[in-house]
């Protein structure tokens, strides 16, 4: 406690650091998900495939992904796009599957009403079938929020600062009190993140709460 | 008018959804297409707007070929109407209805205030346009989505079972509004329900589809009712249709007069049944053998159902079965009382005009 009181300056560029190292890919992975998600609803024979093929990415460990991504992207070693990226890659991996379910629980009849009624592909999507997605889609994204908050600590070993970087020093230098300062905050800031995703959905759903 | 010509839809390695369909359903009226589920009534309606492309065949509106044209634009150009409306759960009522309007670039403003014209025009308190469907009943939903379908003013209608989720009360209400809203619209209408009462009371004329999409008749309902084409038309139509026939022809009675009586006045005790008016308008039967002496509105017996001068010969013979005098009430355009006829007159008049049609050889 008195190691956090002592450190508060430190403390909040490193939570501000890995807000957007595992927020950026977040928003990021989400766009990248949609059309994927989207290509693989209206091609069904595409979704095995493209469904199981984002979800093996999730089995590459972190570590080997943040190493590699300067050698894929020609980026230097301490670049923190190199996080930023594999994150991305892991959203993408966790999030193309969710939006596939979301699309499919658009209700039939009203999916047919919208094709009835003239909309284009990309019209039907953008205001009838994500619109109707949210709730699925926010389900995942905050399974994908909070596993990035966690996967995000292991930045500190490739020399990526971030809130894991205190459990690195901590443990390397013994320090119980930085230990468990990174720890807490990473579990506040997973929380956080939680809260952001579900108010969002909420906001942008007020036909679910009259 | 939409002409099926020869349309077959055969989904992959099955037989026939609908199979060699040769079908006009003219302009201003309604057509129904009635048959078991599964017969392949949502495909045939479907192939209209090209949400679902036919094997063969061809299918033109008012002589174009609907496979010419981009199918966006056609089917913003026909209206469609669908269980529970499918209305868009996140838009509001208003939004909902403005839908097309919208995708064919009307301005926001203009949109959304035909919107709420619509919504005025299919019964509903006009509070509504800013909820979401949620908060309405079956029934104001379906409203809203006979809105929805009418918003953009189409020429053409395509309705798959509107009324079926609906409780029978709500149900006869909204095919009531259905047919007042169509009698001034004129639009040009398909519409597929599994309910032959609801397209013999629907249908300017009525096709009748056997499982494997094949058309069984293609008639009027007096006519589906009268002759049907084969053993399955008639299974279909069901009981009572000799009966119910009746309801398509118009009556021409010899009607009775009927002494009337006011409220206040007084009856003799052997007067057997009379029927007690207001200014001419029938109030119920009194039976003077109970009730003798002045007459007072609590002694009235529940009058039967009334048949109206021009009304057909199943309201007529409804009247005289349900009269507790054995005589039904037939009142003039006003309600006023004309006279009664009894069961035996209007079975009278059934024979006659049997013995006019057989000896004109026309249809009934
Ligand atoms: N997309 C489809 N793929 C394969 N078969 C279908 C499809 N849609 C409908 N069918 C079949 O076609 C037949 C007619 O279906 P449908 O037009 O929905 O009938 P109805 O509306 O009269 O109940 C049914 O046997 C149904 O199983
Ligand atoms: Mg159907």
């Amino acid at each position: 406690m008195t190691w956090a009181l002592d450190h508060l300056g430190v403390i909040a560029s490193l939570t501000w650091r890995h807000t957007l190292l595992a927020g950026i890919p977040l928003l990021l992975g989400l766009l990248v998900a949609i059309p994927l998600g989207w290509v693989a609803h209206r091609v069904p024979a595409l979704a095995p495939v493209t469904i199981v093929g984002t979800g093996l990415l999730y089995t590459i460990p972190s570590l080997a992904l943040f190493i590699l991504m300067p050698l894929v992207l020609g980026t230097r070693i301490l670049d923190p796009i190199n996080v930023v990226v594999a994150m991305t890659v892991y959203t993408v991996a966790l999030l193309v599957r969710t939006v596939v379910d979301g699309l499919r629980s658009v209700p039939a009849d009203v999916d047919a009403a919208a094709t009835a009624m003239g909309f284009g592909r990309f019209r039907r999507l953008w205001q009838v079938q994500l619109p109707l997605a949210i709730p699925v889609i926010a389900a995942g994204l905050r399974v994908a929020a909070v596993s990035n908050v966690s996967i995000v600590s292991i930045a500190s070993l490739i020399g990526v600062a971030q809130l894991g970087s205190l459990l690195t020093d901590g443990y390397n230098r013994a320090i119980a009190g930085e230990l468990l300062t990174g720890i807490v905050a990473a579990l506040l800031l997973a929380l956080v993140f939680d809260l952001v995703v579900v108010g969002t959905a909420r906001l942008l759903t007020p036909w679910r709460s009259p | 008018m939409i002409r099926f010509e020869a349309v077959t839809k055969a989904y992959a390695d099955a037989s026939p959804a609908v199979d060699d369909l040769t079908l006009e359903a003219p302009t201003g009226a309604i057509t129904v297409l009635v048959g078991p589920s599964g017969c392949g009534k949502t495909t045939t309606l479907r192939m209209v707007n090209r949400m679902i492309e036919p094997t063969s065949g061809r299918i033109t509106i008012d002589g174009v070929d609907t496979a010419s044209m981009d199918p966006a634009r056609l089917r913003r150009g026909i209206g469609y109407v669908i269980q529970h409306g499918g209305l868009f759960p996140h838009q509001t009522v208003e939004r909902n209805i403005a839908t097309v309007p919208l995708l064919l670039g009307w301005d926001r403003a203009k949109a959304l205030s035909r919107a709420r014209e619509l919504i005025e025009l299919v019964g509903l308190p006009a509070a509504l346009g800013r909820r979401y469907p949620a908060a309405l009943s079956g029934g104001q939903q379906q409203r809203v989505g006979v809105a929805r379908a009418l918003a953009a003013d189409p020429p053409v209608m395509l309705m798959d079972e509107p009324f079926s989720a609906v409780d029978p009360v709500v149900r006869d209400q909204l095919q009531e509004e259905f047919l007042r809203l169509q009698s001034h619209l004129g639009k040009t209408i398909l519409f597929v329900t599994h309910d032959i009462d609801e397209a013999i009371k629907l249908g300017d004329q009525v096709a009748v589809l056997r499982v494997g999409g094949r058309l069984a008749q293609l008639a009027p309902p007096a006519q589906l009712l009268a002759h049907p084409a084969d053993d399955f038309v008639a299974g279909f139509v069901g009981r009572d249709r000799g009966y119910r026939a009746l309801g398509f022809v118009a009556a021409t009675l010899p009607v009775r007069p009927e002494r009337t009586v006011a409220l206040g006045s007084t009856v003799g005790a052997g007067e057997g049944w009379v029927l007690v008016v207001d200014d001419g308008r029938p109030l119920g039967w009194l039976d003077t053998a109970r009730h003798p002496g002045p007459v007072d509105r609590s002694s009235l017996a529940l009058g039967g159902t009334l048949a109206s001068a021009g009304g057909s010969l199943r309201a007529a013979l409804d009247a005289a079965l349900s009269s507790p005098s054995g005589r039904g009430v037939v009142v003039d355009d006003e309600g006023r009382v004309v006279g009664t006829a009894t069961p035996s007159d209007v079975i009278a008049a059934i024979e006659a005009q049997r013995a006019e049609s057989a000896a004109g050889g026309g249809a009934p």
